[in-house]
């Protein structure tokens, strides 16, 4: 059994091997990102990402279940959040049903009832404990997604689980990961994550992108763009971010709004079209309003006027 | 080789510490190993690595950086940030509020007498409950003096916020099928004995921002010492920032437990001492920089002003409408309010009084004691407020 499976870690013998596998799945990562993957990777270790929402940071953990051909195990975050609903429940109502049936047809052994309801039939796994068990081919990719919406006390339990690849249901025993999990956790920074979490993992920050990242992403992401709108948008979007505003737009708010322009199809950027798909690009009434001012100020033309954007 | 490569990885922790950067010896043999697993390893390739591998936060990244031109022996020009902050290093620090002491000498000069009940001093009749009521600009040193003892002794706590995390009660809440099962198995699975579980509760934060500008003068030394009271009780999470032209958070100098110690400390790390007010910036700031960090979860946050704002009142109405629907509560203290025949008509004033949960005074004794019992009392739901944003 052991040697079936293969380990992530054989997969890229190098950065550039990452790099070019996540943009052949359609995600363009750049040098940092790819070196933080390929040793998280190599040294079986978790992934940290922050950085501003819309940055793209879900995205790395399903490029990469999709670029190592294996599954996405998700453990969305929340306030409350405990093991029960991330590593696992027993089935109570179908415990105590089975318990009424096995009396009904005489079982008086209580260990052999214990024994029996006890049984993995009826466990419930959640999210931490797939990830732990997955032993077909290929460990899986497992996201914990905005750990920061998470308490303290989950945080506690999770730093024991990623050091030690393992879970103990008291009922069953200790449930050890054949091959570790590719773990991927981000935050957005609404709360501070413990340092002791995180120098556990490879931290990577990702930043709005760069011009010609951004360009890249739009051309991956929106079919059919005409080269030249995806420059006008990006260029659109890069301004943008200049402004002071309370949500600047992420990656995904670009996608959206180049998708919006592309079907509406009316080929380049003006003031006009810009001012009626806004709400694409920012999702605050205060932002939307001092983007609109700026237009009126020749926003788009300096956006357009970049060099970037007419090359 | 392996032992000459682990050495320089610590000299490097080493440089990085230098920089505030803390680095784990858990976090160097980590980058060893990373560095043993890359197939090529140029300067770049090592700086990724490193930063992968030993830096875990934001903040961090840019000590790294310098750490990292240091070492390797960059010049100036490949880090312009450095330059920078060497020169703002080395420009003379204002000695601020040197001319006038935060706190008026007090107990080690004046000695045991201090100390003594307050019915022996000069005053005739029921001397505290008058210090109590007297207006903060019109005490005497040495009554401040008595009046900043007595802040300290202030009690003061919010009422808890339900979490969403459940804990066993004993009847209340709702059932706790995992326990009651466990629990019933003796009895055959019959569900005899009912366990419950229900929200726990957690303290809710306390976020402070106080004007220190100008106008606010006269009362920022007894704030200031309020404001360290409330951050040495230690009863639940606090965060103070002060704003005047700017903001700036004073949590860490304030948790110096020693008064006179954090006030001097203050002194000198904030800025902006009675300067001018632009409260509206300020807030905006807060809003963006702290707000996501600071108010989550249920905070209550308190803004002391007098309301003299500089800026576009538009803004501060923008700010504060932003500000209060992502709080728990928002309260507005001005010292102004106690004086007879005060209304608040400046504009600032006016453009903030739509978002505010509580207006109350805060210029005497009497009043930041009322304040602790508000806090106190705050209904466990939000205040009510308007739907959707008011005509401005």
């Amino acid at each position: 059994m052991e040697g079936t499976v293969l380990r992530p870690a054989e997969r890229f013998a190098s950065p550039e091997e990452v790099a070019s596998a996540l943009e052949s799945v359609g995600y363009i990562a750049d040098r940092p990102l790819a070196v933080a993957v390929y040793l998280a990777l190599k040294l079986e270790r978790p992934l940290f990402l922050e950085g501003q929402p819309g940055v793209g940071k879900t995205a790395v953990s399903l490029a990469l279940a999709q670029a190592l051909g294996t599954r996405l195990i998700r453990l969305q975050c929340y306030e409350g959040l405990d093991l029960h609903s991330a590593v696992y429940e027993w089935d109570y109502t179908r415990q105590l049903l089975e318990v009424r049936l096995l009396e009904a047809t005489g079982e008086r052994d209580k260990a052999q009832i214990r024994r029996h309801i006890f049984s993995p039939e009826f466990l419930l796994r959640r999210p931490l404990l797939q990830a732990l068990e997955a032993s077909d081919g290929l460990p899986p990719v497992l996201l914990i997604d905005e750990l920061d919406r998470a308490d303290e006390e989950f945080e506690a339990f999770l730093l024991e689980v990623l050091g030690d690849w393992q879970v103990t249901v008291p009922e069953l025993g200790t449930i050890r990961a054949q091959v570790p999990p590719v773990v991927v956790l981000t935050s957005n920074r609404t709360r501070e994550v413990h340092d002791a979490l995180k120098r556990r993992c490879l931290y990577c920050w990702i930043d709005y992108p760069s011009f010609e990242k951004e360009y890249a992403i739009v051309l991956a992401k929106v079919p059919g763009a005409p080269e030249r709108l995806a420059r006008q948008v990006v260029a659109f979007a890069q301004t943008v971010r200049e402004l002071d505003l309370y949500k600047a737009p992420g990656v995904a708010e670009t996608l959206d709004w180049a998708a919006a322009l592309l079907a509406l199809d009316r080929g380049g950027l003006t003031p006009q079209l810009v001012e009626e798909t806004l709400g694409a690009l920012l999702k605050y009434h205060d932002d939307l309003q001092r983007v609109r001012e700026e237009l009126g100020q020749g926003l788009l033309e300096r956006a357009l006027s970049r060099p970037e954007a007419r090359a | 080789m392996a032992g000459n490569l682990l050495a320089y990885l610590v000299r490097f922790a080493r440089a990085l510490r230098q920089q505030g950067v803390l680095v784990t010896p858990e976090q160097v043999t980590a980058l060893a190993r990373a560095l043993e697993t890359l197939p090529s390893l140029d300067r770049e390739t090592f700086r990724l690595a490193a930063r992968a591998t030993l830096v875990c936060r934001q903040e961090d990244l840019e000590p790294f950086e310098r750490a990292f031109a240091l070492f390797f022996g960059l010049g100036e020009e490949a880090h312009p940030l450095r330059l920078e902050r060497t020169q703002s290093a080395l420009r003379p620090r204002r000695p601020l509020m040197a001319q006038a002491p935060l706190l008026p000498r007090r107990t080690r000069e004046t000695g045991p007498e201090e100390e003594l009940p307050l019915a022996d001093r000069s005053f005739s009749y029921s001397p505290l409950d008058v210090l109590r009521q007297r207006r903060f600009e019109d005490c005497t040193p040495e009554e401040l003096a008595v009046l900043a003892r007595l802040v300290r002794g202030l009690r003061w706590a919010l009422p808890p916020r339900r979490s969403r995390r459940l804990q066993p009660t004993e009847q209340s809440g709702r059932p706790d099928l995992r326990r009651t099962l466990r629990r019933n198995l003796r009895y055959g699975g019959e569900p005899l004995l009912l366990t419950w579980r229900e929200p726990s509760l957690r303290p809710r934060r306390l976020v402070v921002l106080a004007d220190i500008s100008g106008s606010m003068e006269r009362y920022t030394r007894m704030l200031l010492l309020f404001l360290h009271a409330l951050v040495q009780a230690r009863r639940q999470p606090v965060e103070v920032f002060l704003f005047g032209s700017r903001l700036t958070r004073v949590t860490p100098m304030l948790s110096r437990r020693d008064p006179d110690a954090a006030l001097a400390e203050l002194g000198r790390q904030v800025p902006d001492w009675a300067g001018g007010t632009r409260i509206g910036q300020c807030l905006h700031a807060f809003n963006r920089d702290w707000g996501k960090r600071v108010l989550s979860r249920g905070a209550v946050v308190v803004i002391i002003s007098d309301g003299w704002d500089q800026g576009e009142p538009e803004l501060l109405a923008a700010e504060m409408e932003r500000l209060q629907k992502r709080c728990h509560r928002l309260l507005w203290l001005n010292p102004l309010l106690g004086l007879p025949g005060y209304r608040p008509l400046t504009r600032g004033m006016q453009a903030a009084l739509p978002y505010v949960d509580d207006f109350l005074p805060a210029d005497s004794l009497a009043s930041l004691e009322s304040l602790a019992r508000r806090l106190g009392e705050l209904p466990a739901g939000r205040a009510p407020r308007r739907p959707g944003a008011p005509a401005r």
